[in-house]
């Protein structure tokens, strides 16, 4: 799949030009070499980091939440992100100049993004633990988004319009156009990320049988806690800020993994939804780019055309859907 | 017979009699104390004491009932004695220890629980529901040894569940699910079993067959099970020892002793129900 993924794209160059390249040979010709360096593999490599964090992200929500609509769209951390980013964007024509280039680097939306997505977490956590009603934590996410939007929606009508087309161009999600240096930076959080998810298997296992049960099998539940969402946040924050909010991912492909494997292990769900999150992520990014078509389609659209059938399809398939 | 011999047989009696004296202390050990123990909720504004002056002992190898009205504070104690909540003043003693000084996972190794809650949507099978009970032993990532697989399999046999081990928990009825849950507790291989209102759901055919469970168990591998009904007719028949809310009092003692010294009388305040003592049942007039 990954290497599919660099082989097609709106320039035709053939398989054998593509290993050639990989391996460090010389492309017959040296844009197609180009191409493969500097677009395709990175953003190949994206798309296997975007993929896996935000479903191993989605796992945990789910989880934690005892909740299978949960994820890190709908419980509102994408919008946390999301404003935290628009504020950082659009806003940042009202402070100085200086400021206003380190908060508009590329770190300096990566910051925003995971503390805003952090932040909405926090305040998720803060209603789960007064009202806990799973049904009000979802509620709380959709008023949280729809907040968001309108926030949004007032600072786009006083900022220019350069400001609001990489706004836009931001939260359609991108895949493409990083640097090696992002590529990297992500790479770390993503890491960071996974092996934190690693370690709460055991707490989540637990967490499976209810707050209560866990805790009478010797788990310290605030500490289990604050370590997966932790670990979601750095997943859902930094991929948010990189790739822009990137829909259904998280909450469809935890689902296809419990649906086939048909399991609650999540030793094994950790596996299965990392690697379909890997494949189904390259897999939307190669139909966004659609061999034979020019242009490139946003890749918030393809994960969601895609992603909501095939959920729907298990569903009917499967009935116990648990 | 030589003086000598006499003197040396003295001291094999004597060595038997200690030796007598040290099974019969193991076979009557004590689990769980409490010590002058209040209970109830403490607020800001005002201090709600529920049950005041417990001295409550759990011993090894007995199957103890707790009964009361509802809202008598049956969940309070209960929360109280596996260090849920803080008592008001008085301690709680597990294994001679003070269970406020536990660390979750050392009290999840002394005491295991059945709660009456439901459990949250799952794709769980039987066997991977007990083994969570191996939890406080396994490693970082809770893998299972040989040790704890065989310990899942002797909780399954033990239920009587083993052939319902690849099921998922939510495709068993609810009387089976109970005993999966009591096979959860087991695997945790705790001296001490709690269980919260086990037989409520349950028809009169699977009450009587977890009481009996629970009986066998508490026979078999000595362990201590403390476990609040509402099946006051069935635990009086089936429990070693009994406990009693009231608002006034809360007594521990064996059942006929309780009959003989009236003491279900007072369960209940209310004229249409008396207690036969004869039947060692409750009679609505």
């Amino acid at each position: 799949m990954f290497f599919l993924d660099i082989s097609l794209g709106s320039v035709t160059i053939p398989f054998k030009e593509v290993c050639t390249s990989l391996t460090g040979g010389n492309a017959s010709k040296s844009t197609w070499e180009y191409i493969i360096i500097n677009y395709r593999l990175p953003k190949a490599i994206t798309a296997v980091l975007v993929g896996v964090g935000l479903s191993i992200s989605g796992l945990l929500m789910q989880t934690l939440f005892r909740n299978p609509l949960a994820g890190p769209d709908v419980l509102g951390l994408s919008s946390g992100a999301i404003l935290a980013v628009a504020v950082v964007i659009l806003g940042a024509g009202l402070l100085p100049s200086f400021l206003n280039e380190i908060v508009l680097s590329a770190y300096g939306i990566v910051l925003a993004s995971t503390l805003g997505s952090i932040s909405v977490l926090l305040l998720v956590l803060l209603v789960a633990q007064r009202l806990r009603n799973t049904m009000a934590i979802l509620i709380v996410g959709l008023m949280f988004g729809s907040f968001t939007s309108a926030i949004v929606g007032v600072l786009t009508y006083f900022s220019s319009a350069e400001q609001l087309q990489r706004f836009t161009f931001w939260s359609l999600g991108n895949l493409g156009n990083l640097p090696w240096a992002s590529i990297f930076v992500l790479a770390v959080c993503v890491a960071i990320g996974l092996l934190l998810s690693i370690s709460s298997i055991k707490p989540l296992n637990a967490l499976l049988l209810g707050e209560n049960y866990a805790k009478s099998m010797g788990l310290n539940y605030k500490k289990a806690q604050l370590l997966i969402i932790f670990a979601t946040s750095i997943l859902a924050g930094s991929i948010t800020a990189f790739a822009g909010p990137i829909a259904f991912i998280g909450l469809a492909v935890p689902h296809i993994a419990k649906l086939t494997f048909q399991t609650s292990n999540h030793a094994i769900l950790y596996w299965s939804t990392f690697f379909y999150g890997a494949i189904i992520m390259l897999f939307c990014d190669i139909a966004s780019q659609f061999p034979g078509l020019d242009t490139t389609l946003p890749i918030n659209a393809i994960t969601s055309i895609i992603g909501a059938p095939v959920v729907v399809w298990l569903l009917m398939k499967k009935r116990n859907f648990q | 017979m030589a003086v000598n011999e006499k003197k040396k047989l003295s001291v094999i009696i004597k060595k038997l009699k200690s030796l007598a004296l040290f099974f019969g202390n193991f076979n009557m050990k004590n689990i769980l104390t409490t010590s002058n123990l209040s209970i109830g909720y403490k607020s800001k504004k005002e201090t709600v004491t529920i049950a005041e002056n417990l001295n409550l002992n759990l011993d090894a190898g007995k199957l103890i009932s707790l009964i009361g009205a509802n809202g008598i504070g049956k969940s309070t104690l209960l929360r109280t004695i596996t260090g849920i909540q803080k008592p008001l003043s008085g301690n709680v003693f597990l294994n001679d220890k003070d269970i406020a000084s536990f660390k979750p996972l050392e009290l999840a190794q002394n005491l295991a629980l059945v709660l009456t809650e439901k459990l949250p949507p799952s794709n769980l099978t039987v066997f991977e529901l007990v083994a969570l009970g191996r939890q406080p032993y396994t490693n970082w990532i809770g893998t299972l040894n040989p040790e704890d697989i065989t310990k899942v399999n002797e909780a399954l046999e033990l239920t009587q569940i083993s052939h319902l081990a690849r099921k998922k928990h939510f495709e068993i009825s609810d009387g089976q699910l109970q005993k999966v849950l009591i096979a959860r507790a087991l695997a945790q291989d705790t001296p001490l079993i709690i269980l919260d209102e086990p037989t409520t759901h349950l028809d009169l055919l699977h009450k009587v067959s977890l009481f009996k469970l629970l009986k066998k168990l508490t026979q078999e591998t000595q362990k201590c099970i403390l476990f609040s009904t509402h099946d006051i007719d069935l635990a009086i028949q089936l429990s070693d020892e009994m406990i009693i809310m009231t608002p006034e009092s809360v007594i521990q003692d064996e059942p006929c002793n309780l009959i003989s010294k009236g003491s279900f009388a007072t369960l209940f305040k209310d004229e249409h129900i008396t207690f036969d003592a004869e039947k060692g049942k409750f009679i609505v007039n």
